[in-house]
């Protein structure tokens, strides 16, 4: 007599799944992904108006392309307006690209250490642009002046007149 | 006097049926003769009637016995006969010859994302485990057990009646890009048969079903490409039953 083989059937309820065929993450009971799905959709179409009204400002109104210098951002920079909207728009746009970029890390690499050691580099990157961005726009002086004291040449006009 | 069927001469031309040789190239992977995949070609010789059921029928009990594929019912119910055609996931009993492109050879693979075990036959276990793990079956308060049958109107009945028709060939979960990269997602499949019930009035284990999807495996890892929805062989709107549960997740929890 042969010994009977014991088969495993996989069936629902029966707690009797084959280990390679459980989900590896646990279950989380946080809203986590769903905060980052929603705070994708909700900054993409901010950073829409936020980044095209960026764009049409420094480009097309004035002197258009030909105005744009050191003078131009210094200048707009003297307005609590213009840093908070810059402020803004360089929070929305880093977090929705790292979310997006960490995605496709997610995606394409097999390995978990080239997952963690991109990902890494990711958030270090972001962080620094962020950190360094916010730093500027706050700390800025737009009334620079050389060596010997003058002010530059391509300063805001409002430099001049004190 | 009694009518016979007899055979004429001219039934050929009454019932003709266009015929076509058509070049079937097949994914096959046998692994106790070869490591790898390959492909093997035949030139066969079919009618406008067939399919490309038909057409691997042929091949298997003509040709080459060694052709593996699933089929059961080889009318578009059972499920069993997805596969890639063409690039495309296709029931192949659904896919008539005459509507492909015969200029080139038909492609025949097997469904991607899916660990493949011999030719069109891939490991179907991922697939169903998720499928067990969104709760496919009715959940009732007990303390309420009605004593005649739950009844529900047809406007209850109609919201969730386009998820009722999935048949499990697992289509659409092997088409999405997002399940080829790691077979972590619960895919559409899953997704479908927990809409089916999250929207069903009767059942009352909606909120444990969003509970199970609200994760980092399910309903958001959904990119919206609407390959599923292309792929379903039943024509089940998928990405946006998939939509709508998102929709329910976010509504229970702001």
């Amino acid at each position: 007599m042969t010994t009977q083989q014991q088969i495993n059937i996989a069936a629902p309820r029966s707690g009797d799944i084959d280990p390679k065929y459980i989900r590896q993450s646990a279950s989380s009971s946080s809203n986590w992904e769903m905060f980052k799905w929603l705070f994708m959709r909700i900054s993409g179409p901010i950073l829409l108006v936020l980044i095209f009204t960026h764009l049409f400002t420094n480009l097309m109104l004035g002197d258009g392309v030909h105005g744009l210098n050191f003078g131009l951002v210094a200048g707009k920079w003297a307005s609590p307006l213009w840093q908070i909207w810059d402020l803004v728009m360089l929070w929305l746009a880093m977090i929705h690209g790292t979310i997006g970029v960490a995605t496709i890390i997610d995606d394409y690499t097999k390995k978990d250490r080239t997952r963690v050691a991109f990902k890494v580099a990711l958030y270090l990157a972001s962080i620094t642009i962020v950190v360094l961005g916010t730093l500027v726009i706050f700390t800025f002086e737009p009334c620079m002046t050389d060596a010997a004291g003058n002010l530059l040449d391509n300063s805001p006009s409002f430099c001049f007149n004190q | 006097m009694t009518t016979t069927l007899e055979p004429t001469n001219n039934t050929e031309e009454v019932g003709a049926v266009e015929s076509f040789t058509v070049t079937m190239q097949v994914r096959r992977y046998q692994p106790e003769f070869h490591e790898e995949a390959y492909w093997d070609t035949w030139t066969i010789e079919m009618y406008g009637t067939d399919r490309v059921l038909d057409a691997l029928h042929k091949i298997k009990w003509e040709i080459d016995g060694t052709l593996t594929f699933r089929r059961s019912c080889a009318h578009g119910i059972c499920g069993s006969d997805a596969m890639r055609i063409n690039g495309v996931n296709r029931l192949a009993c659904k896919v008539l010859l005459k509507d492909l492109d015969l200029s080139k050879p038909v492609t025949v693979e097997p469904i991607k994302g899916l660990p493949v075990e011999k030719d069109m036959i891939v490991d179907m276990e991922p697939f169903f485990q998720s499928y067990r793990e969104i709760m496919p079956f009715l959940i009732a308060d007990e303390s309420r057990e009605p004593t005649r049958e739950r009844l529900q109107s047809a406007e209850a009945r109609e919201r969730f009646d386009d998820t009722t028709k999935c048949i499990l060939c697992a289509a659409c979960t092997s088409s999405c890009p997002v399940f080829w990269t790691d077979g972590q997602y619960f895919g559409p499949a899953a997704i479908v048969n927990a809409h089916r019930f999250i929207f069903d009035d009767r059942d009352e284990g909606g909120d444990m079903r969003l509970e199970v999807l609200n994760d980092k495996e399910g309903v958001w890892r959904c990119r919206t490409t609407f390959n599923c929805t292309e792929a379903c062989p039943r024509g089940i709107q998928v990405t946006k039953a998939i939509a709508e549960v998102k929709q329910a997740i976010l509504a229970r929890n702001i």
